[in-house]
């Protein structure tokens, strides 16, 4: 089962809900990786998931570090800080 | 014996209802309390609710946040988007721990989502308990944990021009006074 990449907000404008990608097709072995290693596939990519924007980031639906583990079938989601309330 | 009477729907219901509140894991309880949905809400049927038969309630407390002007534009909207499953779940385990910290009997969490106007509702905290400090402290606690950990998003839109609402730094410092040594809220 591949990871699901769900992004929201300002991110989700520029590079839609939601991409798939098995991680057998990438070197990322923490959310980290997968961050550095997705800023190289596009302009697009590199421009919305600038670090410099306050990126956060979600293993499964909980908040995670950088160093989280990935495991094929997670779900992890890319999002600028929260403003609800 | 199968001759015997059916025991009524709603009575079986009555009779399951606080067994499965007991069986249920605090995180499940805590869900019951959550409410995401595009849907206005009623203040005053949120809290009734809440105190409804809880002889020990002493104190109530309540917050509602609103949509403020911000544009002269009469047509701006200010759209909430949030993270289907994760809001939830990131505000039932912020009762969780105000619960831990907080002497508490109810808590309730609604929030909007979607498409809101100038002055209309966005979201409710509502505490009850004994007295009123621990309310007041545990209302407290979980807006200023919301604001910085539920997965919402504003989107102004007005004059023809939309934009991402900045997080703030003083919502954060709100949220980090009521760290605990372990750095959990």
């Amino acid at each position: 089962m591949p990871l699901t990449i769900r992004y929201f907000a300002a991110i989700r404008e520029r590079l839609g809900a939601q991409e798939t990608v098995s991680l057998a097709d990438t070197p990322a072995r923490t959310v980290g990786d997968l961050h550095a290693w997705l800023l190289t596939r596009s302009p697009q990519h590199a421009e919305a998931l600038d670090p410099d924007r306050g990126l956060r980031t979600a293993c499964n639906q909980a908040l995670c570090d950088a160093d989280q583990a990935l495991a094929e079938g997670d779900e992890i989601a890319f999002f600028p800080p929260v403003t609800g309330g | 014996m199968s001759d015997a009477p059916a025991v009524q729907p709603a009575l079986q219901q009555a009779l399951a209802s606080p067994l499965q509140q007991a069986l249920a894991s605090p995180l499940q309880q805590a869900l019951a309390c959550v409410r995401v949905s595009p849907e206005d809400f009623d203040l005053g049927a949120e809290v009734a609710a809440l105190r409804a038969g809880d002889a020990q309630v002493g104190a109530v407390v309540s917050f509602v946040g609103t949509v403020r002007e911000w544009s002269p534009d009469p047509a701006a909207v200010m759209t909430l988007e949030h993270y289907p499953g994760m809001t939830e779940r990131s505000l039932a385990e912020l009762i969780v721990r105000a619960r831990q910290r907080f002497d508490v009997r109810g808590v309730r969490i609604v929030h909007r989502v979607g498409p809101l106007a100038v002055t209309d509702q966005i979201v409710l905290v509502a505490v009850t308990s004994a007295h009123r400090h621990e309310a007041f402290h545990c209302a407290e606690f979980l807006m200023d944990w919301l604001k910085t950990q539920a997965p919402f998003w504003k989107r102004e839109e007005a004059q023809g021009e939309a934009r991402w609402v900045a997080s703030r730094d003083s919502d954060a410092d709100a949220a980090a006074r009521w760290h605990a040594p372990g750095g959990q809220p």
